[in-house]
């Protein structure tokens, strides 16, 4: 008999419907998986009781190594032991050649694009690395709750751009997860701390790891989280206070030449051990000797502090940076949230306090807040919380974009895409002297805006005289977990502001969506040679994902189970086409998917159409069309 | 008879409890399902209900309503680890059968 879990009252789910997710802290060294088991969100430990898994793949002609077992061997065997995978992802060959000198890997000379590495087990991308890394996970996961799971929330860093979150969806795909979203590492921690319940506010996060620092603010507004401004640095972190120690000791035992690489490993070891030591004790001893090198030295909190305290104001400079580029004044941030094991040290704390003149927030675990703010996520939209209305997973039924030069149509957010979600993008004048700036808003997936549907029309005025080129206009396109719109302008040097509100699917019956996707299926299948294959790749992805979690979230719901059945035959067909690569196959299967799915959209439309014409009058919405067009 | 708590199983009761920051004991239940017919149910108790039969074992208030008690009459809960799972176990003398998954029974 399987094993029970305590549930909270009247939330038992019959056996065949409890849906099993977790959260995924995929992180440059190493990497946790979380779950919320009986009501608690917590990392799960693999058999050894290890919660972090490193992250480091070793290959071998009998197959890969993943973890611990791993990074013991990353010394010995240098070019088959791929670590700090995470920097490579998305990447090209060509960027990665300037990290490539830190990395001591074998990159295939053949390949062009992407970035690959010759191993042992032979040549592999870093999306397969990290699905090693995923697949070892979420194993795991599905030992621990005894079962497949159902979906997954992957966290990346804010400052990810596409092609990397691509990789990083690619990689789960690969590991055969099924990625109900991936999410904003610093938003996962400010959800773990139970601050997407409130409603408006400023949030900054401090990341301080072993080797990098990652400083964020993001603003909440209606429920949806959007970066304000990252900032760090790559190569700052917890390691760098080891080198102090290990200085400050080579100076205390008077020795001068050089250090032989194992007596400066060793001396990092136990300089690194007295840090840690120095978080709760106030005095820590650290003796080494050998033939060469003796010490016998004792290391205040306060001597401590005073070797490590120019590094902590080199991060307190970079918050202030990120503030700055937020645009937010430090009175502004309600809260700070700790984040990474180097938070631990006292004078790292003060120091934040100090400068954002709050208390931050750390009594969860440092390097587990992440994961576990995934895994709260992973819980609500597998479908786990349902008298609990947060961050409703659904999708937009089509693009939403802007007129640019030429009557075309630059598409801002995708079809398909979940919301909630901002997203920011910056445009600029294109006449000498030019002061005002007409901002058209369309939807749909045709390149030209006359294809399009119009939304809504405003203009930004008072922007400063300036050669063309010159002005940075930033266009924000807001939309909330109820589907509605708001898109922003702003003219960064002065801060002037315009805005509107609109609903993106009012007014469109069911049939009208559906004509306005067909025809761009069929003008996409007509440009078929022209689009590239990873564009065809791309969009056959979202509509597996957004079809997959509309199946996971209503299919029961709306669906006899001979359809739900022949949606997912549908998908697993599709699927197949994406591993290879004619463009046109997968570009077909995507339509065909589309179809197939057509009648479930038009029920979820509908659905979705009774639920938000509940809540807002059709007159409202007009007017507030027309209060903003100019 | 009633229901009883092995010392494992008493142990998990009191740390969920703890963790959870309410609850005057721990309810099992059992509620038709599945392939196979009956599912049990086991929740943190905030309200006891009149017709509930409290039943204490290892310093645990197990409650029990007595449609419930028919089915699990003289059951023993433990709580096990296996492999990387772990949870309730059940040993109900009344149960005749289990579906294939494991997740239902029958008495
Ligand atoms: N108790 C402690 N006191 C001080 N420092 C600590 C403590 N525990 C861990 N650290 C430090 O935290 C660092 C590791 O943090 P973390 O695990 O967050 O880094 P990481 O995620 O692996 O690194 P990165 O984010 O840079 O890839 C190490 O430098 C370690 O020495
Ligand atoms: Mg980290």
């Amino acid at each position: 008999m399987a094993l029970l879990q305590i549930t909270e009252p009247g939330q038992a789910a019959d056996p065949h419907d409890r849906k099993r997710a977790a959260g995924i802290d995929l992180g440059t060294t190493n990497s946790l998986i979380a779950s919320v088991r009986e009501g608690v969100a917590a990392t799960l430990p693999d058999m050894e009781g290890r919660h972090m898994l490193p992250s480091v793949v070793r290959y071998t002609a009998e197959g890969p190594i993943i973890g611990a077992e791993a990074l013991e061997q990353a010394a010995l065997d240098p070019h088959n032991t791929i670590v700090s995978v995470k920097r490579l992802m998305g990447r090209g060959v060509e960027d990665v050649r300037s990290l490539g000198e830190q990395l001591p890997y074998r990159f295939s000379e053949e390949s062009s694009g992407l970035a690959r590495i010759e191993t042992a087990a032979g040549v592999v991308s870093p999306i397969e690395v990290s699905a090693e890394i995923l697949r070892s996970l979420v194993e795991r996961a599905s030992e621990t709750l005894a079962g497949e799971l159902d979906g997954v929330v992957i966290t990346v860093p804010a400052y990810f751009d596409d092609a990397q979150r691509q990789a990083t969806k690619d990689a789960a795909q690969l590991a055969g997860a099924n990625v109900l979203r991936l999410l904003n590492e610093p938003t996962a921690a400010a959800i773990a701390y139970g601050l997407d319940t409130g409603d408006e506010g400023v949030i900054a996060i401090y990341d301080l790891g072993g080797g990098t620092f990652d400083v964020s603010v993001l603003r909440l507004r209606r429920g949806v989280f959007e970066v304000l401004a990252t900032g760090g640095d790559s190569s700052l972190g917890g390691d760098d206070f080891d080198h102090a120690i290990a200085e400050w000791l080579i100076e205390e035992s008077g020795f001068e030449g050089d250090l032989s690489a194992e007596l400066q490993r060793a001396l990092l070891m136990k300089a690194r051990s007295a840090k840690e030591a120095l978080t709760s004790a106030e005095q820590a001893t650290i003796s080494h000797s050998d033939a060469d090198f003796k010490v016998d030295a004792e290391l205040s909190r306060d001597a401590f502090n005073e070797l490590i305290s120019p590094l902590v104001d080199n991060t307190i400079r970079a918050c202030r940076r990120s503030v700055r580029d937020a645009g937010v004044a430090l009175e502004e941030i309600d809260n700070v949230v700790l984040v990474g094991g180097s938070t631990r040290v006292p004078l790292v704390v003060s120091k934040v306090a100090d400068y954002f003149g709050a208390q931050p927030l750390n009594d969860i675990d440092p390097d587990k807040v992440v994961a576990v703010g995934a895994a709260l996520q992973a819980d609500v939209l597998v479908g786990n919380k349902p008298d609990e209305e947060m961050l409703l997973l659904d999708v937009l039924p089509l693009s939403l974009g802007l007129e640019t030069m030429g009557g075309l149509s630059e598409k801002v957010i995708a079809r398909n895409t979940p919301i909630p979600i901002a997203k920011a993008q910056e445009f600029t004048t294109y006449k000498d002297g030019q002061t005002a700036m007409l901002i058209h808003v369309v939807q749909g997936e045709r390149e030209l805006v006359d294809d399009c549907r119009s939304l809504a029309r405003f203009e930004l005025t008072g922007i400063p005289a300036m050669v063309a080129g010159a002005a940075k206009i930033e266009v924000t396109f807001r939309v909330d977990a109820d589907g509605l719109l708001s898109v922003s302008a702003r003219e960064t040097s002065t801060g002037v502001e315009a805005s509107v509100e609109v609903k993106p699917s009012y007014g469109l019956t069911d049939d009208e969506i559906t004509q306005m996707l067909k025809s761009s299926f069929d003008h996409a299948a007509d440009d078929a040679a022209q689009r590239s294959l990873a564009e065809a790749r791309v969009e056959a992805g979202r509509v597996i994902e957004a079809l997959g979690n509309a199946l996971a979230e209503d299919g029961e719901a709306l669906l006899p189970a001979q359809d739900i059945d022949m949606l997912q035959q549908a998908i697993k067909k599709l699927q197949e086409r994406l591993s290879g690569d004619d463009t046109r196959a997968i570009t077909e299967g995507t339509e065909m998917l589309g179809r197939a799915s057509e009648e479930f959209a038009s029920l979820r439309m509908d659905a979705a159409v009774r639920r938000a014409l509940a809540g807002k009058q059709i007159a409202d919405l007009d007017n507030e069309m027309s209060d903003n067009e100019v | 008879m009633g229901v009883n708590l092995t010392e494992k199983a008493a142990e998990h009761v009191v740390s969920y409890l703890e963790s959870r920051g309410k609850g005057v004991g721990i309810r099992l239940a059992v509620k038709t399902t599945g392939c196979s017919g009956l599912m049990y149910v086991l929740e943190p108790v905030d309200e006891i209900q009149p017709e509930d039969l409290k039943f204490s074992s290892q310093g645990i208030d197990v409650f029990v309503d007595p449609k419930s008690l028919v089915y699990v009459d003289g059951t023993e809960m433990d709580y096990v680890k296996q492999g990387l799972n772990e949870g309730f176990e059940f040993k109900n003398p009344n149960v005749q059968g289990e579906c294939g998954c494991g997740e239902s029974f029958t008495v």
